[in-house]
């Protein structure tokens, strides 16, 4: 059926058609999030009948706290893969941003308001961002080598910041609550009719205004499904919750900041040109757009990201030591974008891949304490499941090479 | 129809270092009229284009267009005055569907400042018609995943969609089979037959014959013959491409410049 021709007698593709066309995009190398949700499912599978408290509720809960720092953090690596770049500083700028809330809050006579140390800590995070997108869109050095002088840089920071102190207690209750507070039982159940409500409202807006303008329209059949899914999906998430702590906060953090980027990167032209300069960033430019400045703006994104990852962890620790931003933070977080299906090569993934590949490497750090291994078995492991996803990255875009494409 | 070409080049002459790539070049198109550059490779064709595109800078001479002196310093410019261009090297990019890449750099928004996608739709599937466009099964697919041929057509519709006034496609044909050549010709032939000027860069002087009124020769930088296609021949056009008067010896830049 001629799409550019026919759509206006025909507005209506059947459900043959698209399965076909997804089924095209799947052999093309478009998996989406299928190989991330099967891999989901045989990690629970696997650690329950290894250990019956991995699928508990107050594991459940726990794993949304632990997965969020991750989650955070790897958004901002999102936007920097869709450019085809990589942010090595992540892991350091998440410190220097976390010991700046936490020592501007030192109840000492000298201390701000929690807002004025959050929007320090924020501030700092995109200026840090916008100074690496600098080196690297105008002066041309390679993203890995700004970054990597970054990580070396940050860690020296983090460390000057902390001083002779050691470690620094975080004393903001505000702040403590974000990784330590939890929703009323209620308020998540109504919070969540709130979040299908809305999410049902913007599919059928779609299926009217396509109608209206006489496109083609998907059978209603597919937008009824996605809504029954995210019910499904929150509805477990909510009652699982609600039977240990509850939702915390953090968790309601990290999907406000779920749907806001996606927004972003699906719904504004800034997405778009992120896109565009990923996928050809000379087709880009000659289209107009202004490259070196989406450039800027992604790693000062990142960087953000970063800062904010850095406020949940230091939250969760409740306070920060010269370790801040060390250890697994950086890789898990690049890993977790790559694992959830964002592509190393530039051009292909979405915000949602941060959140799947976070679950899947705090579901692996996870299980595998409660199994009472230690980390060498855990950076094993995880590192296998990342060469694993990279694979299906490098595979499925060989196959789009032989599908005829340059 | 009037007599001042719609886009006009006179004596623009680009030097990369040492490397001449035009010399004093003059050229022009009228609406309505195919017009088919050609020359061997190296010859100058992709960056006369690009000049005219704003790619380029050039180093001397002008450019008019509808009798007026134009100064055109991005691809912004050249789209502002209805000059659209697609580049041998198409500016496609893959990861995007096709009504992404036809309205990449001038997205439609809505009352709220969110892509309007619906009417971005709408359009593209409505330039796609208004060329005859029907290999496209849909304009929700991935670039990617298009055949040769049918790149080529997303390439030229999202060029003609902007109200363009002059659409120079650079060597449109050159990466084709046989039944996706006659799908860009005929292409090509409704855009003049529609009021566009048309220029045409192509090595294939049978498909030139075919499509276009007039023909331009540059060899070596310059600008050294213009044939009208009904009075002339393949052999004659052949012969100035390869052996064209040159009014200015390469290699002999430096001195000329410094004794003129
Ligand atoms: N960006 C550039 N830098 C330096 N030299 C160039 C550049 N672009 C083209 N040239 C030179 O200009 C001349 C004309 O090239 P071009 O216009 O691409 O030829 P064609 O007629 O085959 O399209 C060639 O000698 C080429 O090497
Ligand atoms: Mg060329």
């Amino acid at each position: 059926m001629s799409a550019a021709a026919g759509a206006a007698k025909a507005p209506s593709a059947s459900l043959r058609d698209v399965t076909n066309r997804w089924w095209t995009d799947v052999k093309s190398g478009e998996l989406g999030s299928l190989p991330i949700i099967v891999g989901l499912i045989i990690i629970a599978i696997v650690f329950q009948t290894q250990n019956d408290r991995f699928l508990t509720a107050g594991n459940f809960v726990n794993l949304i706290v632990q997965s969020a720092a991750y989650t955070t953090i790897a958004m901002g690596i999102v936007f920097v893969l869709l450019l085809g770049e990589i942010d090595l500083s992540v892991g350091y700028v998440s410190g220097v941003a976390g010991v700046i809330a936490t020592v501007l809050l030192i109840p000492d006579g000298n201390e701000v308001p929690t807002v004025v140390a959050i929007l320090a800590a924020l501030g700092a995070g995109a200026a840090i961002g916008a100074f690496h997108g600098i080196l690297f869109a105008k002066v041309g050095i390679p993203s890995f080598v700004v970054t990597l002088a970054g990580l070396i840089a940050w860690n020296g920071v983090v460390l000057l910041l902390i001083g002779s102190r050691g470690t620094v207690i975080l004393q903001d209750d505000f702040i403590i609550d974000l990784a330590n507070g939890f929703l009323s039982e209620g308020t998540a159940w109504l919070l969540m009719l709130v979040c299908v409500a809305l999410y049902a409202g913007t599919q059928l807006n779609e299926i009217r205004v396509r109608r209206k303008a006489g496109l083609e329209q998907e059978p209603y059949l597919l937008p009824a499904l996605r809504v029954a899914a995210l019910a499904i999906a929150l509805g477990i998430v909510v009652y699982v919750a609600n039977q240990d702590r509850g939702i915390p906060y953090v968790g309601v953090l990290v999907a406000a900041l779920l749907v806001f980027w996606s927004f972003i990167l699906g719904r504004t032209r800034f997405g778009r040109y992120v896109y565009a300069v990923g996928g050809n960033a000379e087709a880009a430019r000659r289209a107009g757009i202004n490259v070196d400045r989406i450039r800027i703006y992604v790693f000062a994104i990142c960087s953000l990201m970063a800062a904010v990852g850095g406020i949940i962890l230091a939250s969760r620790l409740r306070s920060v030591d010269t370790n801040a931003g060390g250890g697994s933070i950086l890789l898990y977080s690049i890993a977790a974008a790559v694992i959830g299906g964002t592509s190393l090569f530039g051009g292909r993934g979405h915000i949602k891949s941060a959140l799947l590949g976070a679950l899947v490497i705090a579901s692996i750090d996870n299980g595998l304490g409660l199994l009472g291994l230690g980390s060498g078995e855990k950076f094993v492991i995880t590192g296998g499941v990342l060469l694993l996803a990279v694979t299906v990255d490098s595979v499925s875009r060989r196959r789009q090479t032989q599908a005829g494409r340059l | 129809m009037s007599d001042t070409p719609i886009l006009e080049l006179r004596g623009v002459s680009k030097r990369f270092g040492a490397v001449v790539a035009l010399h004093e070049v003059d050229f022009h198109v009228d609406a309505g009229e195919v017009m088919a550059l050609v020359g061997d490779n190296g010859a100058g064709k992709s960056v006369l284009v690009k000049s005219i595109a704003g790619i380029h800078h050039i180093d001397a001479g002008e450019i008019l267009f509808e009798g007026e002196v134009v100064h055109i310093h991005g691809p912004k410019d050249a789209s502002r005055l209805g000059i659209e261009v697609v580049y041998q090297d198409l500016a496609l990019a893959d990861n995007l569907d096709v009504v992404q890449n036809m309205f990449l750099g001038r997205e439609e928004l809505d009352t709220l400042h969110r892509l309007d996608e619906i009417d971005m739709e709408s359009r593209a599937l409505e330039t796609l018609g208004d060329l005859s466009v029907t290999t496209i099964r849909s304009v929700r697919q991935k670039v990617a995943g298009l055949s040769g041929g049918q790149r080529q057509s997303v390439a030229v519709a999202k060029a003609v969609m902007w109200n363009s006034k002059v659409v120079i496609l650079d060597e449109p044909t050159a990466a084709l089979g046989v039944a996706q050549t006659r799908q860009v010709l005929e292409l090509v032939k409704r855009l003049g037959e529609q009021g566009l000027a048309v220029i045409l860069i192509s090595h294939n002087l049978h498909d030139i014959f075919e499509v276009a009124d007039s023909i331009t020769v540059l060899r070596l930088g310059q600008n050294v013959a213009e044939f009208k296609r009904t009075e002339t021949n393949q052999q004659e056009v052949v012969q100035a491409i390869t052996a064209g008067k040159l009014s200015h010896v390469p290699g002999q830049a430096e001195t000329h410049e410094v004794t003129a």
